[in-house]
């Protein structure tokens, strides 16, 4: 339920569908809240829906980002 | 960097004892996964709070469904977990037992296939869920309502995370000193939703991700805040947290829900804390056809202690039942029968 999962988008459909990579299998979700994504975008999955499309960084910003706030 | 590097800048500037809260079933299970307890030093407690949706339904609203099922010949949708949660007189189980159709689905829109297909039964879909699933049952009736379909009805136990989490600090029952905030939750809702929250009790607030390294940088950021006695409301998961959240999700959910009260275990009920069907739905809302005749009888003591842990008032592992009568293979209570249960996660990975 609150269980999203990241997974990576390899076609979009009509009417704000697309499908994504499980890992072998694929899975139609919707899109109609994220409308801008792409083929190749990382997408949060809640319920069949993706709630949002995931920025790039990598989790070494998250390094830089701490320098920051230990300054 | 790695993990190990991150645990030792928070064992530099921890000092105090503190009680930090997650809201999150997700958070609640990668921590236990990750074995995070272990690696923080041992003046910081994480304690679990309410956020599993499938562990909150109160006793009543399974009451309800049940007693939909059997007097209005309905066939109820529904997602995973739902159907094992108890209520007083037994759980959706019950009523696949007694020869009634109970379907589990991945995604509420699959049910209007299944209404149309199956134009002479009549359906009940189950909305459960925070934020997070609010919008997609949100946009399923719009499409039901698009569509003209006539046989399926729509029960809504949707449930606000401010409101529940504004009750636990208004109980008082435990000290707080932090919270890590629902990652998925404010994905929807973004920082700005617990902006109300965080200017009425200046507690500290960390918005975090899922992954070990994401967890642990916020509880960084969390227990500098506390440490320095500066509290603030911040965002550590970017990635996918926007300041405003996800506008057209939230567009969509008050297209079709508004604010009602909720009621939920543990908690009891709070108003403002649900989200009902607004008068454009009326059609579909299971409520207004066909209340609720049976007001809930107080639960009969089956020593199920689901809602003191709901409050993180106490461990699973202080409820005699936990590990011996109550495993998730024969769960007695919702926080055992969710993966994103407190009880179940401290079966899975052991406790502290
Ligand atoms: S261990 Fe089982 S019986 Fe005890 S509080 Fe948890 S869910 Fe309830």
């Amino acid at each position: 339920m609150c269980l999203g999962v990241p997974l990576k988008v390899v076609e979009i459909r009509e009417n704000n569908t697309a499908l994504v990579d499980m890992g072998g299998p694929t899975l139609e979700i919707s899109t109609i809240f994220t409308p801008e994504v792409k083929v190749g975008d990382y997408v949060l999955v809640h319920a069949g829906f993706s709630i949002s499309i995931l920025s790039e960084e990598e989790a070494s910003d998250i390094f830089s980002a701490l320098e920051e706030i230990e300054k | 960097m790695d993990i190990r590097e991150l645990v030792e800048r928070i064992k530099k500037i921890s000092k105090k004892e503190i009680n930090i809260m997650e809201f999150c079933g997700t958070h609640t299970h990668e921590i236990f996964r990750y074995g995070i307890r272990q690696l923080l030093p041992e003046n910081i407690h994480l304690l679990s709070g309410p956020g599993c949706p499938v562990c909150v339904t109160s006793e009543e609203d399974i009451d309800y469904i049940i007693e939909l099922a059997q007097n209005y010949d309905l066939s109820i949708i529904t997602f995973g977990d739902l159907v094992n949660v108890p209520g007083n007189n037994g759980s959706l189980n019950y009523l696949r037992a007694k020869g009634k159709e109970v379907i589990v689905v991945y995604s509420p829109l699959e049910s209007i296939n299944i209404a149309k297909q199956n134009p002479n039964k009549k359906y009940l879909l189950i909305g459960i869920g925070f934020e997070t699933t609010a919008p997609n049952l949100a946009f399923t009736l719009i499409k039901a309502k698009e569509e003209n379909i006539k046989n399926l009805y729509f029960l809504s136990l949707h449930k606000l995370t401010p409101p529940a989490m504004k009750a636990i600090l208004d109980m008082g029952e435990i000290k707080i000193d932090g919270i890590i905030g629902p990652g998925h939750v404010s994905t929807i809702i973004g920082r700005k939703g617990w902006e109300g929250l965080f200017n009425e009790y200046k507690i500290p607030f960390v918005i975090m991700g899922f992954k070990p390294e994401e967890i642990l940088y916020g509880i960084y950021h969390l227990v500098k805040i506390i440490e320095e006695e500066k509290p603030a409301l911040i965002n550590a998961y970017e990635k996918s947290v926007k300041e405003e959240g996800n506008k057209s999700a939230l567009e969509y959910m008050y297209k079709v829900f508004k604010k009602g009260s909720a009621s939920w275990r543990g908690l009891g009920i709070i108003e403002d804390s649900g989200l009902i069907l607004n008068e454009t739905f009326e059609e579909f809302d299971i409520r207004k056809i066909y209340p609720q005749k049976t007001k809930s009888i107080k639960l009969k003591n089956n020593y199920c202690r689901c809602g003191e842990v709901l409050r993180g008032v106490i461990k699973p592992t202080d409820c005699p039942l936990f590990g011996k009568s109550c495993t998730p293979e024969s769960p007695k209570g919702p926080c055992m029968v969710s993966s994103e249960g407190t009880c179940s996660a401290y079966y899975l990975y052991g406790g502290e």
